[in-house]
């Protein structure tokens, strides 16, 4: 229960920061994308800001034996570069740079009214629903 | 350079750094949206309620600044039409899962922790992201 309070929590805490770095503008964001044309970087302000103070904060987490919450820290170990990696990358890149939404600000927008959001969503979703399909299939291949 | 808003860039993102420390101290998870909202359609018993909890937050977290005083910024889709938009969404929705990762698992976690995997994939979605914007842009717009 404790867990699920604190994922709602860090959910608004995270849907409020989107809000003020006004990343759930997708206008805001295909202007940082358009280096081109009248190019807005304020976008590398909010990856710069949200990297700096996860560096600092995980390396104070990570003093400790474990999460106050949970048994154990899971944090990815893998290292490989693969195809999977790039490929997928570079596919959400694109649609990314065609709607200006990535998943976070595709949630936090959902709920203000706007219909573009919702068939977004919806594609998304689907988007989901079909890579878990393709993993299926691909797994079961000898 | 235009609407440049280095402030509250950088103090949305500072926000977003914060929820994800708090998720690795408090869950001892990465705060990445497309992995946490993913892992709601292969339901795992005991590992849906945070997952759900986090995304409910997310939507939440604009109303809840709003709530709290707050305004929201303009909200505009450049890419509207429902064929775009779709686009968009598969495209992200698939590629975040291919990829295992989006702008907030990659580009602001696994960039804090210098992860080889993603500073690729974070390489990969900006440059498909400022190239779509580009040929959408400046190159079909003529």
């Amino acid at each position: 229960m404790n867990r699920i309070v604190a994922s709602f929590a860090i959910g608004i805490l995270f849907g409020i920061g989107l809000t003020i770095a006004q990343m759930v503008n997708p206008g805001k964001v295909l202007s940082f994308l358009d280096l081109a044309g009248g190019w807005d970087p304020s976008l590398a302000f909010v990856m710069g800001g949200g990297a700096g103070v996860a560096a600092i904060g995980y390396r104070l987490v990570w003093r400790r034996q474990r999460p106050l919450l949970a048994d154990a820290f899971q944090v990815p170990k893998r290292t490989d570069i693969d195809a999977r990696l790039v490929i997928g990358g570079g596919l959400f890149g694109a649609g990314w740079g065609i709607g200006g939404l990535c998943p976070g600000p595709a949630l936090a927008v959902l709920a203000l009214g706007h219909g573009e959001a919702v068939i977004f969503m919806v594609a998304m979703l689907t988007g989901f629903g079909l890579f878990e399909l393709f993993d299926r299939v691909r797994t079961k291949q000898p | 350079m235009e609407n440049f808003t280095p402030f509250s860039a950088l103090a949305g993102g500072c926000l977003i750094g914060l929820s994800a420390v708090l998720m690795m101290l408090l869950n001892g998870r990465i705060a990445g949206v497309s992995g946490i909202a993913g892992g709601l359609l292969t339901p795992v018993a005991g590992d849906w309620g945070w997952r759900l909890a986090f995304v409910l937050g997310l939507i939440g977290g604009p109303l809840a600044y709003m709530a709290l005083g707050g305004q929201l910024p303009d909200i505009q889709f450049p890419v509207s039409s429902p064929a775009g938009l779709i686009a968009a969404g598969l495209a992200v929705g698939f590629g975040t899962r291919l990829g295992g990762g989006c702008t907030s698992g990659h580009g602001v976690c696994g960039v804090s922790r210098l992860s080889p995997r993603s500073l690729v994939a974070t390489g990969a979605f900006m440059f498909t992201g400022f190239a779509t914007v580009f040929v959408i842009r400046h190159v079909m717009a003529g």
